[in-house]
């Protein structure tokens, strides 16, 4: 678009994918990173996403050379920099805190990389940087003058101009406001397609994960649960923790008899379901079967139910409006609560607390997960308790 | 010079109309909350400022006994400077070498205690303080033991033939440059903890991740962003290293007497009061001279 885009790539030297071996980093007797081993693909936009404390940001401290491994290696194409100093990587980070140096303008803070370098004629570059993030008329202002996302557009431009072949990002949208973030997601993508830089993004904000990369790895206790296209994450979780953790989800507890056919029968407190063989990740034994809140559609009878679909009976106990949709709290009859998001399309009224209502779906958006014997149901309704960490 | 004249330019912003005038009350209240300081300064500093000053243009030939006049007699002023040259070259001499020395061990202190300490921080600010609990003539004389012909120092350097079989430390100027490095450390050390101590070390992760070398983060990073505790700390120590005479007192001899040896012994033995005023008058504006040329160039600084 600006001319960047053919300078950047043509001067990067072929990187090839970041892979990660068996990288574990522990601190005295807890381990942050355990055993983790991941490739990413030269070129694409890559989110680590997980909650604080789950190994994502070590993960990316010992990429950028901030942490040493315990042990374990980081390949960039077929070179193991995982005992590289900092300064040594062709790795650069935006930094969750943005680390600008307060002590020089703008221009001095994005040509920093460069001047230590060793090279002299930086204008050109930095005056392209500051007008690929839209900061033209800001070199000369100190970091302090500036606002969060300004600030935060100085720090991917400080990084951009090195033209690392890995940029990480550490939840670097985290201090700004909804309206901004979503703008700068927006840029970021649009500056990551134009460079095409390898963007490892770090961040416990699910929405944001999504909406930016090709690829998403949920990492939970110093391990990855799941990777994959976030598409096929939300639709078909693999653990628990995802199906909580990418989105909310309605977890019943239930047994699965095993099944040779395309479907598999469960039975779930007293009645009986069945799931799409290729949507189920067990089929005996304890499992979940999960329901994504907004593919629970409520109906006032069961002959209002449409065929084929299944359902269980209950009672409205809470309707909260959220303006696009009504969330709605469902207490079965066993006492679980579901969750069911209703668009607020002008279609259909909306339902009173106390109602008798069916909660209804389709099997095909359902899906079975193994379960930890002895676990009971994981429902929306609980949302608020901790879940996922520990698990 | 020029510098005043020069009004920097608002940075773009609209002009908008000026903000009403506020109610005479808080108009005055920065005045009066300046009172106490201002009429404290002007009773203890200015006043006797003004007298000095004065006495340092009396007759040189009166005395005490005969009382002195006002005669403004100017020539007081290169009569001292070229009867005691030697004394200011020497203050001047001493105390820079004292700082270079309180530098190469203060800074490294700073920086350990404020960036490496963790919980051993506090403990050792209070090792760093806990010398002034005494009184600075007893650190002195403790000195004087330490420096002495047949003590443990003394004796190892002769050992190892460092010094001669007849060489000393104490009455020398070896010993009067140790005694001002030591008893002003602190005033260096302080002021630059605490602007060590409030160095973000992400922002030196930051430098690293942007290919900077240690020795490249210790210049573009950490000692620009110090430079407010190294200026405040180098002045502290500075100053009154030059003015002292306790250390060249006890620890030297007559030959390495500073200019505070000579003011006071012309205010105290010698009774020559235009001498003595005139000296301290020449000796603050040697030091104010020192300490502009000084902030000038480290003004400049975070543009390297």
């Amino acid at each position: 678009m600006t001319g960047m885009s053919a300078k950047t790539t043509g001067r990067a030297a072929p990187a090839g994918d970041l892979r990660l071996v068996n990288l574990t980093k522990r601190f005295g007797i807890f381990t942050a990173v355990d055993d983790l081993s991941l490739t990413i693909p030269q070129g694409s936009f890559f989110a680590l996403l997980g909650a604080s404390g789950c190994g994502k940001t070590t993960t990316l401290r010992m990429i950028a050379g901030l942490e040493q491994p315990t042990s374990g290696q980081v390949l960039l194409g077929d070179r193991d920099i995982a005992r590289l100093r900092p300064y040594k990587r062709p790795v650069n980070t935006v930094f969750q805190s943005y680390a600008l140096f307060p002590h020089l303008n703008i221009f001095e803070n994005v040509a920093f990389g460069l001047r230590r370098r060793g090279i002299r004629s930086v204008d050109d570059e930095v005056l392209r940087m500051l007008a690929l993030v839209q900061l033209d008329d800001f070199g000369h202002r100190r970091p302090a003058q500036l606002s969060g996302g300004q600030q935060q557009r100085v720090a991917l431009a400080r990084a951009l101009i090195n033209q690392p072949q890995v940029l990480l990002l550490d939840e670097p949208l985290g201090a700004l406001d909804l309206k901004l973030r979503r703008q700068m997601q927006i840029e970021l993508k649009r500056i990551q397609t134009e460079v095409g830089i390898t963007f490892v993004h770090v961040t416990h904000d699910q929405e944001e994960a999504m909406t930016m990369a090709d690829t998403v790895a949920v990492m939970n206790a110093g391990r990855i649960e799941q990777l994959g296209a976030p598409a096929d994450m939300y639709e078909y979780p693999a653990t628990a923790f995802v199906a909580n953790f990418l989105g909310q989800s309605n977890l019943l507890a239930a047994e699965a008899a095993g099944g040779s056919g395309s479907e598999v029968p469960v039975t779930a407190h007293g009645a009986r379901f069945s799931v799409p063989a290729g949507r189920a990740r067990a089929d005996r034994g304890e499992v979940y079967l999960g329901v994504r809140p907004e593919k629970l559609h409520l109906a006032d009878s069961a002959d209002q139910v449409p065929a084929g679909h299944q359902h269980v009976t209950g009672v409205v106990s809470d309707a909260s409006y959220v303006g696009v949709s009504t969330q709605y709290l469902v207490r079965t009859g066993w006492g679980s609560e579901l969750s069911a998001f209703a668009a607020n399309s002008g279609l259909g009224g909306r339902l009173p607390v106390g109602a008798a209502v069916v909660a209804h779906w389709d099997p095909r958006h359902a899906f079975l997960l193994p379960r930890a014997p002895g676990q009971d149901d994981r429902t929306a309704g609980l949302l608020d308790e901790p879940v996922g960490a520990s698990s | 010079m020029t510098a005043l004249a020069h009004v920097p330019t608002s940075t773009g912003q609209p002009a908008g109309p000026p903000p009403p005038p506020r109610h005479d009350r808080h108009r005055l209240l920065p005045y009066l909350l300046l009172l106490p300081g201002a009429a404290w300064l002007l009773l203890f500093f200015a006043v006797p400022l003004f007298q000095l000053a004065a006495a340092s243009l009396y007759d040189p030939t009166g005395s005490l006994s005969t009382g002195y006049a006002l005669t403004w007699a100017f020539g007081n002023y290169p009569d001292v400077l070229q009867a005691y040259w030697p004394q200011f070259a020497r203050s001047f001499g001493y105390a820079g070498i004292a700082l270079l020395l309180a530098l190469l061990m203060g800074y490294p202190l700073a920086y350990a205690i404020a960036q490496k300490a963790g919980r051993w921080k506090n403990l050792l600010l209070v090792c760093v303080v806990a010398p002034m609990f005494t009184s600075f003539l007893v650190r002195t004389l403790a000195w004087k033991t330490i420096l002495s012909d047949n003590g443990w120092l003394v004796g190892l350097l002769r050992d190892v033939h460092l010094l001669g079989p007849d060489g000393r430390l104490l009455a020398t100027p070896v010993a009067v440059v140790l005694g001002l490095t030591y008893n002003f450390l602190p005033f260096l050390v302080l002021p630059l903890y605490a602007s060590l101590e409030r160095l973000d070390y992400r922002l030196l992760e930051a430098a690293s991740d942007l290919y900077a070398s240690p020795v490249q983060i210790f210049r573009k990073v950490t000692l620009p962003l110090s430079m407010p505790g190294l200026i405040a700390g180098t002045l502290l120590f500075f100053i009154p290293a030059t003015g002292d005479y306790i250390n060249a007192e006890l620890l030297g001899t007559p030959n390495e007497y500073m200019i505070g040896n000579v003011i006071d012994s012309a205010f105290l033995v010698r009774l020559d009061y235009p001498q003595g005023a005139a000296l301290s008058f020449l000796l603050m504006a040697a030091i104010l001279a020192v300490v502009f040329g000084y902030l000038r160039r480290a003004g400049t600084e975070e543009v390297l």
